[in-house]
This record gives structure tokens, sequence and C-alpha cells, in this order.
């Protein structure tokens, strides 16, 4: 599988990233040499071999619905960037007609 | 437009029903599940997304989507994995969605509805799966900047989701509200469609009548009462009908309702391209569903509106009005059923719980659960009107607000002491009788010649005279034979 420079466009859409012309062929160049790099696993059989979703055998983990003390309100938004005393403040994500 | 140009065409709706569970503490982590908090005060690391945290499921979340799966008739998922939905968006820091794909843990199943104007039809349902909600983002007016409150992420939901089986706006309407009705019963949600807790998104089209093709859809949300989800139909309806009449075509596009102004208007976000790329969530190891596991659930079930409807019409007789109101809140249908394992006059019951309960609870606004009588002393009620004690009336006017007022007592001792129990011994209503007659003399001739219907008068005045004390049944044989004579 190769990919091109649409699909890069694509996930770095999905991902809120933005590249330049130059940036987007470097990019283009790591992938493609990941993915090459990953596909040496296409090359074992995994015929009748079921998917494995988890790492561990391990089922209904479930804990009670008990509640318990939050994260403090200020150590919360102590690592945002853009706060208040209230909220977390982003960019605005509505379009404005 | 012309109501034949609309005849023309099927509506085509499918709802897609998020209800937030009513657990104590969120989906995958342990704060609090509680609305109209402080913002951002109810988070926690894994809600947060801080790195090397790791989610972990709470059994009631999976416990509250097994009953609602099996009150809705589905069947039940055994082997269950959660997946992530991937998508950037600041009201999920984790930059994807635990929810279910490929395993929902209820499939298929049906509710059965009844419209308003008497329509009954079945709808089928496609899934019932179980998922995080999102936190909430605010736009203010004059803000450059959005704000984002993640008290709401992670809460526990159940994704309801149906077969494009709805044909009418009204079928909607019935639909959600038979939904809210049964996670109030399950008491899964509080199902309160102005604070979200129940929220519905309407994937709406239209077609030609006899068509067998869907016509292309347009998902419209924000609707934030069972009303504005009919509303909202109604109105995509007629523009979607209207555009295909001009020669036009529908985009598959979201649209938000605006119930102010009755109308859909296109959303247009930066989250136009969507592709979630789904995949098995690794940190949450799968959940089997044992037959066990869903024989102590349904034990741990209440009896369900639909199957309470029945036992009232069939099994007590009660027109299917009266198991209708009785069985909208599961308190009350409760309540009920108590009294009837007390009496078997269950009309008399159907009647008391309909008429002078609810007046007394919608008066003062309170909730069954609240009322000072016990089941045992509406059946004293009952009980003293069926043996001719006390007339329904004085004892629904009278008896029941003071016994209200005095539950440490019987009903049959307070009737006694507010000298209220009839009397049916002859001595005490004949001379009533023969005062009344007196005064009527000249309606006592015409009886007499021929007009029998003066005998509710005299029956009125007799009551009237006697307090509501005399016997009617002892008054109306003495009077006829007084005036036979």
């Amino acid at each position: 599988m190769n990919i091109d420079k649409n699909t890069i466009e694509k996930i770095a859409h999905l991902s809120r990233l933005y590249f330049n012309e130059a940036d987007e062929e470097k990019m283009l160049k790591s992938l493609n040499e990941i993915l090459e790099w990953v596909q040496m696993l296409n090359k074992i059989d995994t015929t009748n071999v079921l998917p494995l979703t988890h790492m561990s055998h391990e089922v209904n983990v479930l804990r009670e619905d008990v509640v318990e003390e939050p994260l403090p309100h200020e150590k919360a938004l102590f690592n945002a960037p853009r706060k208040d005393s209230n909220y977390f403040r982003v960019p605005k994500v509505i379009e404005n007609e | 437009m012309d109501k034949s140009v609309i005849e023309k065409y099927e509506l085509v709706v499918g709802l897609e029903v998020h209800a937030q569970m009513l657990t104590k503490s969120k989906a995958f982590s342990s704060e609090a599940n509680e609305y109209g908090a402080l913002p951002n005060t109810n988070v926690s690391v894994i809600t947060l997304a801080h790195p090397g945290t790791l989610p972990k499921a709470n059994r009631k979340a999976v416990e509250y989507a097994v009953k609602m799966g099996l009150a809705c008739n589905c069947s039940i998922t055994e082997y269950n994995i959660y997946d992530r939905k991937n998508y950037f968006y600041p009201d999920l820091p984790k930059g994807y969605q635990i929810t279910q794909d490929k395993t929902p843990i209820c499939r298929g199943g049906y509710i059965d509805i009844k419209t308003k104007s008497g329509r009954r039809s079945r709808i089928r349902l496609n899934r019932i799966h179980m998922e995080e909600d999102a936190g909430k983002s605010l736009h203010l007016e004059g803000e450059t900047e959005t704000l984002v409150d993640l008290n709401r992420a992670g809460v526990p939901l159940i994704e309801i989701v149906t077969e494009p089986d709805i044909r009418y706006p009204e079928e909607a309407y019935a639909f959600l509200t038979e939904i809210r009705r049964l996670v109030r019963y399950l008491e899964i949600c509080d199902g309160n469609m102005e604070e979200g807790s129940l929220r519905c998104d309407a994937n709406i089209s239209v077609r030609l009548k006899g068509s067998k093709e869907l016509g292309r859809k347009v998902e419209v949300k924000n609707m934030n009462s069972i009303t504005n989800v009919q509303r909202a139909i109604e109105r995509e309806m007629l523009r979607q009908i209207e555009i295909i009449e001009k020669g036009g075509t529908i985009a598959s596009e979201t649209r938000m309702y605006d119930a102010v102004n009755n109308q859909t208007y296109s959303l247009r976000t930066k989250e136009a391209l969507n592709d979630y790329r789904y995949f098995p969530e690794p940190d949450l190891p799968p959940i089997i569903i044992t037959e066990e596991y869903l024989r102590e659930v349904r034990a741990m079930m209440p009896p369900l509106p639909n199957e309470l409807f029945i036992k009232f019409t069939s099994e007590f007789g009660l027109p299917e009005y009266d198991a209708g109101v009785l069985t909208d809140k599961k308190e009350i249908a409760l309540y009920f059923l108590e009294i009837c394992k007390l009496t078997q006059n269950y009309k008399a019951a159907s009647n008391w719980v309909m008429g002078p309960i609810k007046s007394y609870l919608n008066e003062l606004t309170m909730e069954i659960k609240e009322f000072p009588l016990k089941p045992s002393q509406i059946v004293e009620l009952i009980e003293l009107v069926e043996q001719g004690k006390i007339s329904f009336a004085i004892c629904s006017q009278r008896l029941f607000p003071a016994f209200i007022e005095n539950p440490n007592t019987t009903a049959l001792a307070l009737a006694e002491k507010m000298n209220l129990i009839q009397v049916s011994d002859t001595s005490f209503i004949k001379p009533i009788i023969e005062e009344v007659l007196a005064n009527w003399a000249e309606k006592v001739e015409a009886y007499k010649k021929g007009n029998k219907n003066l005998l509710g008068l005299f029956m009125g005045e007799v009551m009237k005279k006697g307090k509501g004390k005399v016997d009617p049944k002892v008054a109306t044989k003495l009077i006829q034979e007084m005036l036979d004579a």
C-alpha cells in the first residue's frame, strides 16, 4: 500500500494538522517508509487466526458504581494553555456564517 | 402547500435516542455523574485523558443497558467489546469516544406504540449500544473562544437506534413517550429532555408513496422536548417535499431545529468530514453476558407498563382508559396494585386512584410516595362505600380529606366521629320523608297522577335534609312505599 498526497491531506484534516508543500513531501516519504516496514506483517499467513483485540485474556473487569473524589478543579485546569476560572478555552469551533 | 401534494409523499423516519444512565459515577471513571455542578468539577485524569490513565467500566452501566434491552424485547449480545470512535473535537479530550460499534449489547427488539389518534404500530429497533457522553462546548455570543465544560464527558449513555419504521410525526411522539416511560419504570434514566438526559436525533426522508427506494435522509438535531421532535419532523418533511416539488434534490446533511421559529437550519461546523475509523478499544476487556446474569437482571426488573396494562384490562377487567392512566407512572401503578391485593373491587380502586387521589397529588404537586394514606387505608374507604355505610360522594368529599389529615386512625372510627355513617334505620328516615312530602304536597299530587320522574326530586330533598347520612337504598324504597300507600 502506498499513500498519496490526497491521503496525507485527509489524515491531516482529521488530526487538525496543516503542512506546507515541503513538509507534506517529507511526511509522505516518512509515512510510506513506516507503512512499508509494517507491511512485512502481511507475509505471515493469518488464515484461521482470530483478530487479537485485547492483550490479556481477562473478561468482565468492572468497577462498582461508587463515587470517588474528583480531580480538584484547579488541578484539572492547571495544564490547559487557555482557561478561565471555570472553563477550558479553545479556538472557536463553530464557523461564522 | 396543497394537502393533495403532501399526500403524494410518504414520510420515513428513524430515530437515534441517547439516554443518560442514572449511575452515581461515570461510565469509565469514578467521579460523580451529576447534572448542574460547577463547570469542570466532576472530572478525573481519565476524563481529561491524561497520559497513562486507564478506563474501567461501571458495572451498573452494563446492567442498565441490559435492562433496557430486555424491556424492548432485544436479544442480548453474549460477547461484548468496546470500540473507539475517533474524532477530534474539544468536548472529548481523548480524541475518541468509547462506544460499541461491532457488538452492540442489545440487538433487534421492538416497541409497540399507540398514537394519540389511536393508530397502533410496532417500531423495530436496530440496536441499543453503550457509550459515553461528550463534554459541553459553549459558543457564547461575542466570545472569540469556545468554552469547554467536561463534567458531562464520560457520563454513561445508551443509544437506542430504531429501524426507519416511523411514518407519521405523531408516531415519533408516541415512541419517545414510551421510551421515556420505560426508562423511568426501569429507573435507569430520568427521561428529562429539557435537561438533555434524554436526547433524540431524527433521520428524516420522504419518498413518493409506493416507491421502494428510500429518499436521501437529513439528520435533524437539537430538539429539547418530545413535542418539538414531532414538530421538527413535520417541518422538515414539508421542507423536503417543497424542494422535490420544485425539481430540486435533497442534500444529505445535518440540520438543527429552531423551536422558536419552527424551522430547521443547516449546521456548519469544521467537522465536515466524518471518518470515525472505528477500532476495538484495547483498554477495556470484553464483557461476557451469561444466561445466569440475564436471569439475575430479569429478577430485578419491575413489572413493565405493557404487562401492567394487560393485567389491568384483562385480569382486573378495567377499561383501557383506566389502565392507560394507571400505568402512566410506575409509582402510581404499583400503589394501585397494592390496593388490588386487598380488595377485588378493582373498578372502585381505579376510581379512587384516578379521581380523589390523583387530584389531591396534582393539587399539591406531590408524588405518591409522599401520600399519607397507605393502600390498605384506601381499601378501608372502598369497603365503607361497598357496605353502604357511607356514600361515595360523602366519602370522597368529606371523609377522604379528613383521613389524610388524620392517617393514624381507621376510616370507620373517623366516619363515626364525624357522624357520617349512613342510617338505614326507618325510624330515623321516615320522619324526614314525611316532612319532605308535606312540604311538596303539589308535587306529590302530580306524582300520583303519573309524573313518576318526581321521585328524583323527593330523593334529593330527603338526602339534603338527612345531611348525606340517609342510606339512599332504604330511602328510595320507603319513599315509594309511602307515596303508593
